[in-house]
């Protein structure tokens, strides 16, 4: 009886039992990284805007407040988009002609707000408040970066859920004292482990158990 | 010294195999069921009609991930309906397989050879039928990898205190072994089909199938050695699959399921369920393909009386159940529950139970019915339909009526229950069809092994 296979099928086997277990291992570590990709994520895209507008500029250069424009940040859920009316305030005066702010004009004249184009957006089943954690010592750069060194804005997070359980689970690493709040330069000082506990202790904190609790976010 | 006196009259024992068999005949009357016999008008019908049964499941189910789970009749108090019902069905009968090829292979039963190979294949396919409800069950299919651990970016796990997650490890872990074990068993069988086959393309695929099996004294070494391994991994399989699964009660606390006696007697009952499907099954194919020389009556008499066994184990369960609920407990809701399962409103589904599972079946204690093939087909069958009402009973009659009367409900499958469940059917006996027309049925080689032939040589 002649053979069905040739010698090398021996060798063939071998290797597809070898490579399958590298196939199924490599693909298994491509989906993960593949899912926690900016391609995924969307982070680190700058989004184009309706209006030249440049956080680097109105923070970094002119050193607004973050407040001065999101004036809603300390007080309710959403930190608030700004209305064409703030933007006047200055640009009545100053840059009035600029055809780059054509757009605002025309939305002041009009009445018709700006439709901005959205960067950091949760899904609708996650109910997340800017209140609360502004008033329990989480600064703004802690989730949006350096805004004043974005010409466009763009997200620094992955704003997965991972990424919140991470900080929830673990508050003290991000807890700043009050006046540091709105800094956008802070960095964590050496001591912070120390200094988070304590925050954590005056801000009253609630426990781990509280803080990633699936109704805390999902309501 | 003498003999000690025969205790009892010596019986007639029935042959395992007919003699006169060699092992070149045995090898041409399985092999050649798949290889050159011309496939039976008889095998396209079955199959037509098998497949069709299995294009409704196709539309049930595409209806179901269309429209949402409200096709079936579940809702709330009944949450859990035909879905777990079938699922508990499903994953019982597949028991028989698992017992047969393993633990039977350990306690040496040599008669388990004629059935095992088909028995495992039935464990398969009914595993594949029951695995398919639970995840239809989910709501959303497509998120069913959420059931398994791994490093989602929602950086948390599944709950491991739920007895529903252990169901995921317990039946994926049995369907990954039942698996093994079945295509070891094949392998030498692969073997002689490849040897025998003709034409290029079997050739090929029955050869890779085969993986090199040259029959090497080496090989047959590390193969038994391989193959009692498996047996012994696949042996706590057969306690611990359908513990779990009865956990899935069992751990909650709604009357009619928070049982302890629920693990032992769930196991029973697959088994009982499992071997009343062997029977089911092994009376047609060995009419169909002429295989009553190694299917003999010795097997089906061997299988009624595990179906005996296990049926009155079935049967103290049964008991238990009535004497915790109504005697012993004291308490005020088992003593309702059980009072409803009698005489409630599915109080019928309850006397069919115990028509099917326990009366019917005490009639293979006579012997004129257990030498009897159509007795036993026909109770075969009434114990798979006893065995389907049980998790009717345990699951629905339970759930409609708990502890508040304000939230008391009835339940009643839709057609969708029912094309799934006709459904699964279907692909199971799909499976059967393709699996008998293209594997050998019977394990060749292990019908060689109980020749008086391989017997001599092993007494040199």
């Amino acid at each position: 009886m002649s053979q069905i296979f040739h010698r090398s099928t021996n060798t063939l086997a071998r290797v597809t039992i070898f490579g399958a277990l590298f196939i199924v291992v490599g693909s298994l570590f491509a989906i993960n990284e593949f899912t926690r990709s900016d391609y995924i994520t969307h982070a680190f895209v700058a989004r184009e805007q309706p209006v030249q507008f440049s956080h680097k500029h109105h923070v970094g250069d002119v050193g607004l407040d973050c407040r001065y424009c999101h004036t809603s940040v300390e007080k309710s859920a959403s930190a608030g988009i700004p209305p064409t009316r703030i933007c006047m305030n200055c640009h009545t005066q100053i840059w009035k002609d600029s055809p780059y702010l054509e757009p605002v004009r025309a939305s002041y004249r009009t009445g018709k707000p700006i439709h901005w184009t959205r960067v950091h957006h949760l899904p609708d089943f996650v109910y997340f408040n800017h209140s609360i954690h502004v008033a329990k010592g989480v600064g703004c750069s802690t989730c949006h970066g350096r805004v004043d060194q974005m010409p466009l804005m763009m997200q620094v997070n992955s704003l997965q859920m991972e990424w919140c359980l991470d900080c929830h689970r673990n508050p003290e690493r991000a807890l700043r004292p009050k006046n540091e709040i709105f800094n956008t330069t802070w960095t964590a000082p050496s001591d912070q482990e120390e200094r988070g506990k304590r925050l954590a202790k005056e801000y009253n904190i609630q426990a781990r158990a509280v803080l990633e609790s699936c109704s805390t976010c999902h309501r | 010294m003498a003999e000690p006196e025969p205790i009892m009259a010596e019986k007639e024992v029935l042959p395992i195999i007919v003699p006169g068999y060699t092992f070149a005949t045995v090898t041409d009357k399985i092999s050649a069921i798949v290889l050159t016999r011309k496939t039976p008008r008889g095998w396209y019908f079955g199959l037509a009609i098998s497949f069709a049964l299995f294009m409704c499941f196709l539309y049930a189910v595409s209806v179901l991930l269309i429209k949402g789970i409200g096709v079936w009749g579940v809702n709330i108090p009944v949450g859990w309906g035909f879905a777990i019902v079938n699922f508990v069905w499903w994953i019982g009968i597949g028991h028989a397989g698992t017992l047969i090829s393993a633990i039977l292979l350990l306690l040496k039963q040599d008669w388990r050879t004629s059935i095992n190979r088909f028995a495992e294949a039935m464990t398969l396919f009914a595993v594949a039928c029951a695995g398919v409800y639970p995840v239809l069950h989910l709501g959303r299919p497509w998120l069913a990898y959420w059931l398994f651990p791994y490093p989602n970016t929602m950086s948390i796990w599944p709950q491991f205190r739920s007895p529903l997650v252990w169901d995921v490890f317990a039946v994926s872990t049995y369907a990954t072994v039942s698996l093994m074990f079945w295509f070891v068993g094949l392998i030498p069988d692969l073997a002689t089909l490849r040897d025998r086959a003709t034409g290029k393309v079997r050739k090929v695929i029955y050869g890779m199938l085969a993986m090199g099996w040259r029959g090497s004294a080496r090989h047959w070494s590390r193969y038994e050695t391989m193959y009692l391994l498996l047996a012994g991994l696949a042996t706590p399989l057969v306690v611990s699959v359908h513990t779990v699964v009865s956990f899935d009660f069992a751990i909650s606390i709604l009357p009619g399921w928070h049982t302890t006696i629920f693990p032992p007697y769930f196991v029973a009952g697959a088994i009982y369920s499992g071997f009343a499907m062997v029977m089911t099954l092994s009376i047609p194919i060995r009419k169909f393909y002429h295989l009553e020389d190694f299917i003999t009556m010795r097997h089906l008499q061997n299988m009624a009386k595990v179906m005996l066994a296990t049926g009155l184990i079935v049967a103290y369960g049964y008991s238990m159940e009535i004497f915790m609920g109504l005697l012993y407990s004291g308490n005020p809701h088992e003593r309702f529950q059980m009072l409803n399962r009698m005489t409630g409103p599915y109080g019928i589904f309850y006397g069919a139970l115990i028509l099917c599972n326990i009366l019917t079946p005490q009639l293979m204690w006579m012997r004129k019915v257990r030498n009897s093939v159509g007795a036993l087909f026909v109770i075969s069958i009434i114990v798979n339909i006893g065995m389907w009402l049980e998790r009717f009973v345990i699951v629905v009659v339970s759930l409609h009526r708990d502890f508040l009367p304000s939230s008391w409900g009835m339940y009643s499958p839709t057609r969708f229950d029912w094309l799934t469940y006709v459904g699964t059917i279907g692909l199971f006996l799909t499976l059967l069809f393709l699996f008998l027309r293209f594997l050998p049925a019977i394990s060749i080689f292990e019908i060689r092994t109980m020749l008086p032939a391989a017997e001599i040589k092993e007494k040199h």
